[in-house]
């Protein structure tokens, strides 16, 4: 988030796009709101009738994989209507004049013959975003999962930029990061290109940095990202893997295909709390401890450090993570001893300036925002306050392009995955909280009326839902949420687990896949 | 900024702030049971009256604006007997269960009663009665407990949106519940637990486990990214309750998950032992039941091992991967449930002692 | 024949249920099948109500033949064939149906400006209201008068709030217009709850257009274009002809868009209540309206600042608003000059209880309670005395003889302990306990609390409850004292007017009937003989003749003794139904 989360009451518009905010993440979904009731404008563009837009004055119901041509139809009548922000644009970006002409074949009516989102609603949405004075954008996977979700998000990064709506107090593109520590993960460097901090692994200079402060040669060759460890899986280019606290049979698209992967690999160990389903696959499984078993920190989506701390002992021999891999280290003849768990936050500060005003004790009450560079900074709440950090922020030209599975007569329908309030992820924690299980018990499918006629199927009827990869069996919920042709299951449940049907399709960039959009059949079930 | 004067002390509060703010802010004590700094005013219980020079009568300073030049009495032997005459009215329809009250000890009603030292009632009369209709598995309403502050009410409906809860009926059989006095159906935030003054409304996983002597350990919800800021109440290396305060980024708000969906802390199915594996890898069974795998893989394709066991063999085993197909066969991926050290000890493992850039993280899905 | 016919036929609720619209229809007919021509209008409830003692019974009928008016009491669809042939036909009146001077009385000692149309004219035709003035004062507001004009007429007709509290209307719409808002609302309090109350109702149904030519007056004065007029559902009449009379307004250019050709707007809907009594309070009006339960809300703001959906709002009794139009055409010193110097012109009372006559009435600010109750009602009804007069509803106090030269204001009622409240006044004779009475109306308002605030909740069910163990008989020492101070915790402490002034019927009667207490609790008597647990019924053995009509009559068998001679009754086995008394032809059972 380039905001953060108490600045969200003081937005004077929000624009929550792909981003099921009250049930993804829910206490983000009540400062937003807090900001309706004190008199903001929220436009909320999803497919499916979230809750939010209960709370909206404009909901914007466009395709699934259409939000390129959303955007850009917005910002054609942006730059028509004049709500650009010439200073802003002349002073802290470039590219503007050739993306602007890019925008000419996105009038309001192409959008709607592209998005289904009448003309009228995305001329509305211009006015209010274009005419706000504090507005902020949220998405969440709903924009990156896609095969083109680089684009969306440059298209989100133009539509800030061009206003001039970035850089000032609850003004902001804010991506919500879905799991608690997802922001910190990135920013200690568990990503192949970089390491802790953002620093390319392939930037000399860099690695030399991290050489000396780690004793060690290191690759300059940046690494496969996961899905591309999986398909080198299957290739048998990658022989070993070390998994800690994931489970990607349950959260990855296709789960045959992750399967085959995992079967393929010659050594595979788990690190987890619960014996998941990839732990079924491991080769030795680790058992740890889960966040009230240990200390250290966490970062939120508002890039907030935060404490956690040890409220009790892990059961049996389960370890803190930190256990096993400086015990391991240990054995390939490299020492990784620290006394105490603030000990190795220091070694990350030092290798990323952001962090270094951050200590323990500073957060023992309350987090802090990085940047914070100094023991005396306060924290940033808000990024790109004097400018981005690379100079100018250029803007690019993006098309739309269609998603890569759509539906067609095989395969009639347009299916999304994605969370529900109760459950979290693929329920290795929450399946286990037995009252979490009597109010959601099981998965279903999601199926707007007129399709539940169409198909003769009613609320609580077992369907079977077949896509390309694989089918699998579910209890139907008829629902207004979706739009008609659109269904939705949520991934949590082993039992439907909704990826035996996804799309293992990527952003060539991201590498994020399609989870979003892939094609599906639903029959009556002969079970 | 407005002027005015409490009990002889002059303060300067922003306008629109009530005269219980300014009070506040001078920490001068003056008792409540329906007021909450971010719900709107309410003014039920009437505990916090006070004395303004000119009024004809007391008013209540949660809902009465501080103005320039005030002049307020906060206590005075008339105002502690009307509050006094209040706080036994409402004691007059209150079980007097405290010894097995789930909030004993953490009841603001219990604690009002015990400083004006109310032991005999003068007006015990009819109570009201409570069909219990509680079959949700999250929140306990003993709706006898319930003093109608309405801060529930309020929550649910201005925090939460959701609305799930009014009062009905009128005069002493004045309730409050859902629609129809149906059973609990909602999010199950447990929002209005944790505003609730009394024992009305608690988690029902709280239950007989403990009330006192438990250590609160500060820190974050293991869930989404957020970022809540949770109090563990542990006792007896037991998480026995979750709560979060009301000065932390998320106000205290917390979701379903965040406030009770900790029972997976203790399950039976923590793995406790290393594992290695003694049968052949089958496939993943994804019909059989997501919490019984301990117990039915477990046996059957495990061994228990000791750490350093489990530990050579890893060793031994990414060596010779290492060196039969390099460094870049091996991967690691890491997880954002694990810490920012975690995950930092991770890559550095991966990148220093492995030698690859392989490493990555659940942020794509 | 070449008559002027005028049929007048009282068709409010009262009406109606007596058969109002069957007497209708049977002039209807016989007046066609006749073949000849007349003017018939429903008459409005407030003569039915104003004379209770006629036309409660039956229908009421004016028949005016060329100007002369004859009115008709206990007229039943049958007996309009006898009235069509001697009187309307032949030119002879049914002298034995016509009603008495206690009619005129009644009527006469009123001074009636809200009530004036009540009765007159047809409440269902704009035109007739339009015939007699009008919609006048509505267009002289929009023509000629500025906002602050209005508002300062208003303000010097010394008009003050009919709802009960009193509050001053011109100064409450001072307000309302000084706000500034881009929305504003004018609304009509005609929620009525009080018990027997009924005095809005007979306005709302018998004269809707003065409440609305009032409302748009004010719309005008305070810049309002939005408008509610709450009315309890329970008042399906009122309800109907207020949409019928809003309707004819919208096609008149009086409602909607561009009213009276200028581009001012007014846009008025009917808001119906659940009718619960608090909704009545404004605040709790106005969160019904908002779809909220109806709670009253601490007056952090005042209305005019922030009332319905947080906007400035004013609010009015249903009366208030009836007497604008009336002063806007005759002018704030008319108008102030019929009442007292702290309060303007007249209000509308609804007389009940032990007098003998019953009803609506309007008088002048000022009158006094004896006028009211002996000029007005007549005196008490039977050869009883007069105990107290009750007044200002459920949460009002009672006042004793000693104060009935009170004159009538809302400084002068709380002054004796009381309130004006909306206008309720029930007379008390000497056979009503004073105990029982102020538990009769504290039953009324502890069910209808609405349970937001502490004392009110649970303070009035506490002094019901001893209250209820003072009249059973078990009462104790220090009860008196304790409802003292409970009554005084609760007035001073409740969050809404509801509470405030619900211990009113029992303080006013430990003030003026201290010992009425005593003797209930002391005594274990109720001198009035009311209190059933308190009261023996015995016969008299030097009257009882032994006809043993008692005996046959009571329920429980407790009568013993042999014919011809004295009867017993038996204490243990009496249920004191007072069966036997009433049964007893020589009065020779007594209970004390
Ligand atoms: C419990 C309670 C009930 C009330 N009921 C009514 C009512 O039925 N009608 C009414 O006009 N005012 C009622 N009021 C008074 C209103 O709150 C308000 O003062 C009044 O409608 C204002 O109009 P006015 O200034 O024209 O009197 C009630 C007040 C209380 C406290
Ligand atoms: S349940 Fe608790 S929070 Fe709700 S009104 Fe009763 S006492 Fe207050
Ligand atoms: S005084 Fe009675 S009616 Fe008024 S707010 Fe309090 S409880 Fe409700
Ligand atoms: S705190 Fe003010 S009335 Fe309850």
């Amino acid at each position: 988030m380039t905001n953060s989360i108490p600045e969200i009451e003081n937005h004077d518009v929000i624009f929550v796009i792909g981003s099921n905010t009250t049930e993804t993440h829910p206490i983000i979904g009540l400062r937003m709101k807090k900001a309706v009731k004190r008199g903001a404008d929220l436009i909320v563009a999803d497919p499916r009738r979230i809750d939010l837009v209960r709370s909206s004055s404009l909901w914007l119901q466009q395709t699934p994989g259409t939000d390129v041509a959303l955007l850009n139809s917005i910002m054609h009548v942006i730059v028509k209507e004049d709500f650009i922000d010439k200073k802003f644009i002349e002073e802290r970006t470039e590219g503007f004049e050739s993306f602007k002409d890019s925008l000419d074949e996105f009038t309001p009516e192409a959008g709607e013959r592209i998005t289904g989102v009448p003309k009228e609603k995305i001329v509305k949405a211009a006015f209010l975003y274009g005419d706000a004075v504090r507005p902020g954008i949220y998405y969440t996977m709903g924009i990156t999962q896609h095969t083109h979700g680089t684009e969306n998000v440059y298209a989100i990064a133009n539509l800030a930029l061009m206003t001039g709506n970035l850089g000032r107090e609850s003004t902001g593109v804010n991506p919500l990061r879905g799991q608690n520590n997802v922001q910190g993960a990135t920013d200690m460097g568990c990503i192949p290109d970089f390491y802790p901090g953002y620093q390319r692994v392939d930037v000399p200079g860099i690695k030399q940095k991290f050489e000396k402060a780690w004793g060690v040669k290191l690759s300059d060759k940046p690494g496969l990202k996961a899905p591309e460890m999986i398909r080198a899986a299957i290739e048998g280019k990658l022989r070993a893997l070390y998994i800690m606290g994931e489970n990607p049979i349950l959260s990855d698209p296709d789960v045959r295909h992750t399967i085959n992967a995992l079967k393929n690999l010659d050594f595979l160990v788990v690190q987890d709390i619960f014996l998941t389903e990839t732990a079924e696959l491991a080769d030795v499984i680790l058992p740890s401890a889960c966040y009230a078993e240990k200390n250290g920190t966490f970062t939120n989506t508002s890039r907030t450090v935060q404490r956690i701390r040890k409220a009790v002992e892990p059961p049996g021999d389960a370890k803190a993570d930190s256990y096993s891999i400086s015990e391991l280290g240990k054995r390939f003849g490299y020492e990784m001893n620290y006394n105490l768990m603030e000990d190795i936050f220091q070694e990350a500060k030092k290798l990323w300036p952001a962090l270094v005003g951050v200590t323990y004790k500073r957060i023992s009450k309350a987090g802090l925002q990085w940047p914070c560079p100094t023991l005396d900074h306060p924290g940033t709440p808000y990024l790109f306050k004097g400018g981005f950090p690379r100079g100018r922020a250029t803007f690019t030209s993006v098309r739309y392009r269609a998603s890569e599975e759509l539906p067609d007569n095989d395969y009639p329908f347009l299916l999304s995955t994605g969370r529900q309030l109760f459950q979290y992820h693929t329920g290795s924690m929450t399946r286990r909280v037995d009252a979490i299980n009597m109010v959601s018990p099981g998965a279903y499918i999601e199926i707007h009326p007129d399709d539940a006629d169409k198909l003769n199927v009613r609320d609580g009827d077992i369907v079977k839902v077949t896509s390309r990869r694989g089918s699998l069996d579910i209890e139907v919920m008829v629902s207004e949420r979706p739009l008609k042709g659109l269904v939705f299951i949520p991934f949590h449940y082993r039992e439907a687990a909704a990826n035996l049907l996804t799309n293992t399709a990527l952003d060539p960039v991201a590498k994020i896949p399609e989870l979003k959009v892939c094609a599906v059949k639903i029959e009556q079930s002969n079970k | 900024m407005v002027t005015l004067k409490i009990d002889g002390k002059k303060v300067t509060v922003r306008k629109l702030s009530t005269v219980l703010d300014a009070a506040r802010k001078l920490d001068i004590p003056i008792p409540t049971l329906c007021h909450h700094p971010e719900l709107s005013p309410f003014g039920g219980c009437r505990l916090c009256l006070i004395e303004i020079k000119g009024y004809p009568k007391p008013v209540a300073s949660c809902t009465t604006f501080a103005k320039e030049g005030m002049e307020i009495i906060t206590a005075s032997p008339s105002l502690e007997k009307l509050r006094r005459t209040t706080l036994e009215l409402i004691l007059s329809d209150h079980p007097k269960d405290c010894m097995v009250c789930e909030r004993a000890g953490d009841c603001k009603l219990q604690e009002l009663a015990y400083f004006y030292g109310i032991r005999e009632n003068r007006f015990e009369g009819e109570r009201r009665i409570y069909t219990k209709k509680d079959n949700n598995p999250f929140v306990a309403r003993e709706m006898e407990k319930c003093i109608l502050c309405g801060q529930c009410v309020r929550i649910c409906d201005e925090i939460q949106g959701v609305g799930a809860i009014d009062f009905a009926y009128r005069g002493l059989k004045t309730k409050i519940c859902p629609p129809f006095e149906k059973d609990l159906d909602c999010e199950f935030c447990g929002q209005c637990v944790s505003v609730c003054p009394t024992g009305a409304l608690t988690g029902k996983m709280w239950a007989h486990k403990g009330r006192q002597n438990f250590k609160e350990v500060e820190t974050v919800c293991p869930y989404c990214g957020c970022g809540c800021n949770l109090t563990l109440h542990v006792w007896r290396n037991e998480v026995i309750r979750v709560s979060s305060k009301e000065d932390t980024i998320n106000e205290g708000w917390l979701c379903a998950k965040g406030r009770f969906g900790y029972g997976f802390i203790h399950s039976p199915d923590r793995l406790a032992k290393p594992l290695i594996r003694t049968a052949p890898k089958e496939g993943v069974d994804l019909n059989k039941p997501q919490n019984s795998s301990r117990f039915t893989i477990h046996d059957s394709q495990f061994k228990e091992v000791s750490w350093d066991e489990a530990l050579d063999y890893i060793a031994v085993k990414l060596k010779e991967t290492k060196e039969k197909y390099g460094s870049d066969a091996v991967g690691g991926l890491s997880s954002a449930r694990c810490t920012n050290e975690e995950n930092y000890l991770f890559q550095k493992f991966i990148r220093a002692v492995i030698g690859t850039n392989n490493v990555d993280h659940c942020a794509r899905y | 024949m070449n008559k002027d016919i005028a049929i007048k036929v009282c068709a409010g609720t009262g009406g109606v249920a007596s058969g109002g619209e069957e007497v209708l229809s049977a002039f209807r007919n016989s007046i066609s099948s006749a073949g000849l021509e007349a003017t018939i209008y429903e008459k409005c409830s407030a003569h039915r109500v104003g004379c209770r003692g006629f036309c409660a019974k039956d229908v009421l009928v004016d028949v005016i033949i060329n100007g002369e008016k004859t009115t008709y009491k206990h007229i039943k669809p049958d007996m309009v064939a006898r009235i069509f042939d001697e009187h309307i036909m032949k030119g002879n009146p049914v002298t034995e149906w016509i009603v008495g001077e206690a009619y005129f009385n009644f009527h006469n000692k009123q001074t009636k400006v809200v009530l004036s149309h009540c009765g007159e004219i047809d409440p269902e035709d704009i035109n007739a209201y339009i015939a007699v003035g009008g919609y006048k004062a509505a267009k002289k507001a929009f023509a000629s008068m500025s906002p602050e004009e209005i508002v300062d007429v208003v303000k010097s007709s010394n008009l003050r709030g009919r709802g009960g509290a009193g509050f001053p209307t011109g100064i409450k719409w001072e307000l309302g217009l000084r706000i500034e808002s881009d929305i504003k609302y004018v609304i009509c309090n005609g929620d009525e709850g009080d018990p027997g109350a009924f005095m809005d109702r007979s306005v709302m149904e018998g004269d809707p257009h003065a409440v609305i030519e009032g409302m748009i007056i004010c719309a005008k004065a305070t810049g309002s274009h939005h408008g509610y007029i709450y009315v309890r559902a329970e008042y399906p009449l009122a309800v109907k002809r207020l949409q019928m009379a809003i309707d004819q307004c919208k096609q008149s250019g009086f409602l909607g868009n561009n009213i009276f050709g200028t581009d001012f707007g007014f846009d008025l809907k009917i808001f119906q209540g659940a009718g619960a009594f608090v909704c009545g309070e404004a605040t709790a009006l106005m969160r019904s309206i908002e779809g909220k339960r109806g709670m009253p809300t601490p007056k952090l703001w005042r209305s005019a600042e922030k009332g319905l959906w947080d906007k400035p709002t004013v609010l009015n009794n249903v009366e208030t608003f009836a007497n604008i139009p009336r002063i806007i055409m005759n002018g704030a010193n008319w108008y102030r000059n019929l009442g007292t110097d702290r309060s303007g012109g007249t209000k509308v009372f609804s007389l009940s209880g032990k007098v003998k006559n019953t009803g609506l009435i309007e008088v002048p600010l000022g009158v006094t309670l004896r006028d009211i109750i002996f000029d007005i009602g007549g005196g008490i009804e039977g050869e009883k005395s007069f105990k107290a007069l009750q007044t200002g509803g459920p949460s009002g106090g009672c006042i004793p003889a000693e104060f009935l030269d009170t004159e009538v204001d809302y400084e002068s009622l709380a002054q004796v302990g009381s309130i004006m409240g909306s206008g309720g006044m029930v007379v008390l004779d000497e056979t009503s306990c004073m105990v029982n009475t102020a538990k009769f109306f504290l039953e009324f308002t502890q069910a209808e609390s609405c349970g937001k605030c502490t004392p009110c909740r649970i303070g009035t069910k506490r002094m019901l409850e001893i209250l209820e163990r003072i009249t059973s008989g078990n009462g104790k020492e220090g009860d008196i004292e304790l409802l003292e101070e409970l009554g005084h915790h609760i007035r001073a402490t409740s969050l809404c007017g509801l509470g405030m002034t619900a211990p009113n019927p029992v303080l006013s009667t430990l003030r003026y009937f201290r010992n009425e207490y005593e003797s209930h609790i002391r005594d274990k008597k109720c001198p009035a003989a009311v209190c059933k647990d308190l009261i023996t019924y015995s016969v008299l053995e030097e009257i009882c003749n032994g006809c043993g009509a008692c005996k046959r009559a009571c329920p429980a068998d407790a009568v013993r003794g042999k014919r011809k001679s004295p009867h017993r009754i038996d204490p243990e086995i009496c249920i004191k139904c007072g069966t036997c008394f009433d049964a007893c032809k020589f009065k020779a059972i007594i209970k004390i």
